[in-house]
């Protein structure tokens, strides 16, 4: 399975998503490659992808897509996280 | 898994700053300190934000400023701001503002692991209350797991 997690620069806090992601997937025991991309690259990156990890400001952005496009709160609450990722693959 | 770099310079403790740009802009000046961006990346931190929206704020308290890597990146640094006053960045839900941390990325690619050392100490709950209660650039270097 794919996951992307996206923000504006691709850096900073989509790493966070990506990072605390990895740790819930982990814990639920699923596998999947989560990356973490820039906006301007979600075309290419986010094209084969299952779920969409992001927040509230990047979804029209994100735009038509077939992954479950998930928007996180508050990206260090990893309960957060593992109730919506378990909800989106569950 | 080692944190961005960071020391004292990039440490500043109960900034006043009367909205977010100001509060970005200490980020950025405590960046420019420790030699880690040009003075002019404190702007292109606000641009990101003006482009994209406030989701910076990535938990309740906490912004994480951050541009792209670029000519204004001297080198991988780290800055830590705690406000005096919390600042509004517009969030629908982790709004105010009270401790704004600034990154300094020269690649995108190879600093994941010192991000997952940022989101390591900041998974503790009470991290973001115990650095604005913080009132020696010691203790913040302390709960930040440097070295001072």
């Amino acid at each position: 399975m794919k996951i992307v997690a996206i923000c504006g620069a691709g850096i900073g806090t989509s790493g966070i998503l990506k990072v605390n992601a990895e740790r819930v997937l982990q814990r639920l025991g699923i596998e999947a490659e989560v990356t973490a991309a820039d906006i301007g690259s979600i075309a290419e990156v986010a094209d084969d992808a299952q779920v969409i990890l992001t927040s509230a400001e990047f979804v029209d952005a994100i735009g038509r897509t077939f992954a479950d496009v998930i928007v996180v709160q508050n990206y260090l609450d990893t309960s957060e996280i593992e109730t919506k990722l378990e909800a989106a693959l569950g | 898994m080692p944190l961005p770099p960071l020391t004292a310079k990039g440490v500043v403790i109960g900034a006043e700053a009367k909205d977010w740009r100001a509060a970005v802009r200490v980020a950025g000046e405590a960046l420019a300190e420790t030699g880690s961006a040009t003075p002019r990346y404190a702007e292109e931190m606000i641009r990101m934000i003006e482009e994209h929206g406030p989701y910076v704020v990535i938990a309740p308290g906490l912004a994480l400023a951050h541009a792209r890597p670029g000519p204004e990146v001297l080198k991988d640094g780290l800055a830590v701001v705690t406000l005096r006053t919390p600042v509004p960045f517009g969030h629908p839900h982790n709004d105010p503002v009270t401790v704004v941390l600034g990154l300094a990325a020269v690649r995108a690619d190879t600093h994941l692991p010192s991000i997952a050392a940022i989101a390591n100490i900041f998974n503790d709950p009470g991290a973001i209350a115990a650095l604005v209660g913080a009132s020696s650039v010691e203790q913040v270097l302390d709960i930040m797991g440097v070295d001072g």
